[in-house]
């Protein structure tokens, strides 16, 4: 079974974002960009399926710039197969992107593609779900562990309440939460070796999918910053300040 | 201009979160209409149908909607969208998973977590784990939103709205539900609760956690942790406050033992009142908080608990 692993370039998770000051955005100058970490996620557990001797076959997609090429790298470094470089510039929306996935599976017809729950750029939490409705697939999103059944999978999902288990018949989409396993590093001769698989180079006009951005942004500002309060000496004084100056207890 | 809230609820109660997003609702565009959908879920019905400014309820109670899976979910609101001009969601994970779903059906993009609603096509929300807030315009001929509950004030339970059975729409037979270990709390619920403790990395082990307890119950709150109280398997996922766990603005929230990493304060910063306990004087969390005390949490937390007892709580 082939599986597919879209992978996005972001701002790294370490980085403090900087909003510009025209508010146009945020500051993506000569700022270190790394994988999304959920991606990081899928990428691990897609290797893991390969050496239980479940998937056959590893294929990395992303959709961005010339320099996605370098996140697809970083997968293949890691263990996947070979990569789909799909070159756009500017933002791409979820439904975009989940509409060029679409073309892609019809082409490479994954049994299983897994993806990261959400981007830490836009933190819009869609494109899996998308993805899933638009193939007609069924979906198990924030995974927290997955096992393959017969003609189906078992994928424990983290839900507001605790954990719930469900079956889905596959083909299917999975999206990963934090908790469904830690992600290896590439080795030096790994990554050596990545160098040498192969990278497909696409256009969204490849696939027939417009990529405009369909949501308009008007501005991005920084959220409202909270003043650091008082420091208290005793346990005491704290009560006393959250019972008779807060009234919060 | 009709808007249709997808309640959530456990078919016996519904969430705080569904009034909530009627608020938001109701700026989008009236009349407001709640699906509610479930199995024997006529008491989370009832509720809906009180909440203000709501119209009507939709009741599809059927066995295919206990779980709420995403699959159903998906073909049950697309069979209703027509009549909509805007679908919205709580963002709790049950919308989470169904309404991208909806969207991309619709052929529109979906507006994640919005914090307010500027203009009926304007809206805020959350980017880069909330350190920066987009306004977005969305001219669209289907909105489809899901709303941080946190963002919005529930309105009072003075409605009467009519209650109206729906079919159920038919089975997409793709996935079914096969379990679920639901932490069990006489708690409050974290993303409703007036008061919120939680604990991080600095608890060192679960067993520690009973030293929050012990103020949870005084102060009827929910106890939550930090992702990496989590990772460190000190307490189970659902607890975890956080931007990829839950966003809780309570009128108290209260860190123990938590350094403030920028993901766990996006997940809390909307409290009214910050109070951070930690032993380094430098931590992160010291920069939101309203109330700051530099000691060691299992010395600190332990003389709070007697002072609350000797306070009568």
């Amino acid at each position: 079974m082939k599986v597919l692993v879209p992978v996005k370039r972001v701002i790294d998770y370490n980085v403090k974002v900087r909003v510009k000051s025209d508010q146009t955005g945020v500051d993506l100058a000569n700022v270190k960009m790394s994988m999304n970490p959920f991606d990081e996620i899928a990428v691990e557990e897609a290797i893991r399926l390969k050496e239980q001797g479940k998937a056959t076959e590893i294929v990395a997609v992303s959709i961005g710039p010339a320099q996605a090429g370098e996140t697809i790298r970083t997968a293949l470094a890691m263990g996947a197969d070979r990569g789909i470089l799909v070159k756009a510039e500017g933002e791409v929306e979820p439904l975009a992107v989940a509409k060029i996935l679409k073309a892609i599976c019809e082409a490479e017809q994954p049994g299983l593609v897994i993806l990261g729950k959400q981007a830490i750029d836009d933190d819009c939490n869609q494109t899996g779900q998308m993805l899933a409705a638009l193939l007609g697939w069924p979906q198990g999103t924030f995974a927290n562990k997955v096992e393959f059944g017969e003609g189906m999978l078992k994928v424990k999902r983290e839900i507001d309440g605790g954990l719930q288990t469900v079956e889905i018949k596959l083909p299917a989409i999975v999206t990963t939460d934090l908790r469904l396993n830690e992600p290896r590093y590439a080795s030096l001769p790994n990554i050596m070796k990545a160098k040498k698989k192969p990278i497909d180079e696409k256009t969204p006009g490849d696939y027939g999918v417009d990529v405009a951005p369909r949501l308009k942004v008007l501005k991005v500002t920084e959220p409202a910053k909270r003043q650091a309060g008082v420091k208290v000496k005793t346990v005491a004084e704290l009560v006393d300040k959250l019972k008779n100056e807060a009234g919060v207890i | 201009m009709a808007s249709l809230v997808v309640a959530e609820h456990d078919n016996k109660t519904l969430k705080d979160a569904t009034a909530k997003t009627v608020t938001a609702a109701a700026q989008v565009g009236t009349p407001v209409h709640v699906l509610v959908a479930g199995r024997d879920c006529g008491p989370a019905a009832e509720a809906a149908a009180k909440l203000a400014g709501v119209e009507k309820v939709l009741v599809a109670d059927d066995a295919l909607y206990e779980r709420m899976l995403a699959e159903p979910m998906e073909s049950l609101i697309l069979s209703l969208a027509g009549n909509y001009d805007a679908i919205l969601a709580p963002a709790t994970t049950n919308g989470k998973n169904f309404m991208p779903r909806v969207a991309a059906k619709l052929d529109v993009p979906q507006i994640s977590e919005i914090l307010a609603v500027e203009a009926p096509d304007i809206f805020r929300r959350p980017i880069y784990a909330g350190n920066a807030i987009q306004a977005v315009k969305a001219e669209l001929a289907k909105k489809v939103i899901t709303v941080r509950a946190t963002a919005f004030k529930a309105g009072e339970p003075t409605g009467s709205a009519a209650i109206e059975k729906i079919a159920a729409a038919a089975d997409p037979g793709m996935s079914k539900f096969a379990g679920e270990e639901l932490s069990k709390s006489e708690r409050p619920e974290l993303t409703s609760a007036k008061v919120v403790i939680s604990g991080g990395r600095g608890m060192q082990s679960g067993d520690n956690f009973h030293l929050l307890d012990k103020i949870a119950d005084k102060l009827g709150a929910a106890v939550g942790a930090s992702r990496a109280a989590v990772d460190a398997g000190f307490v189970p996922n659902d607890y975890q406050v956080g931007q990829t766990g839950k966003v809780v603005a309570p009128e108290l929230y209260i860190a123990v033992g938590i350094s403030g990493a920028i993901q766990h304060l996006a997940g809390m910063k909307d409290s009214k009142v910050i109070v951070a306990i930690n032993k380094d004087e430098e931590a992160p969390i010291f920069q939101v908080a309203d109330y700051g005390l530099v000691a060691d949490l299992f010395k600190a937390v332990p003389e709070l608990d007697e002072e609350l007892t000797k306070q009568g709580y």
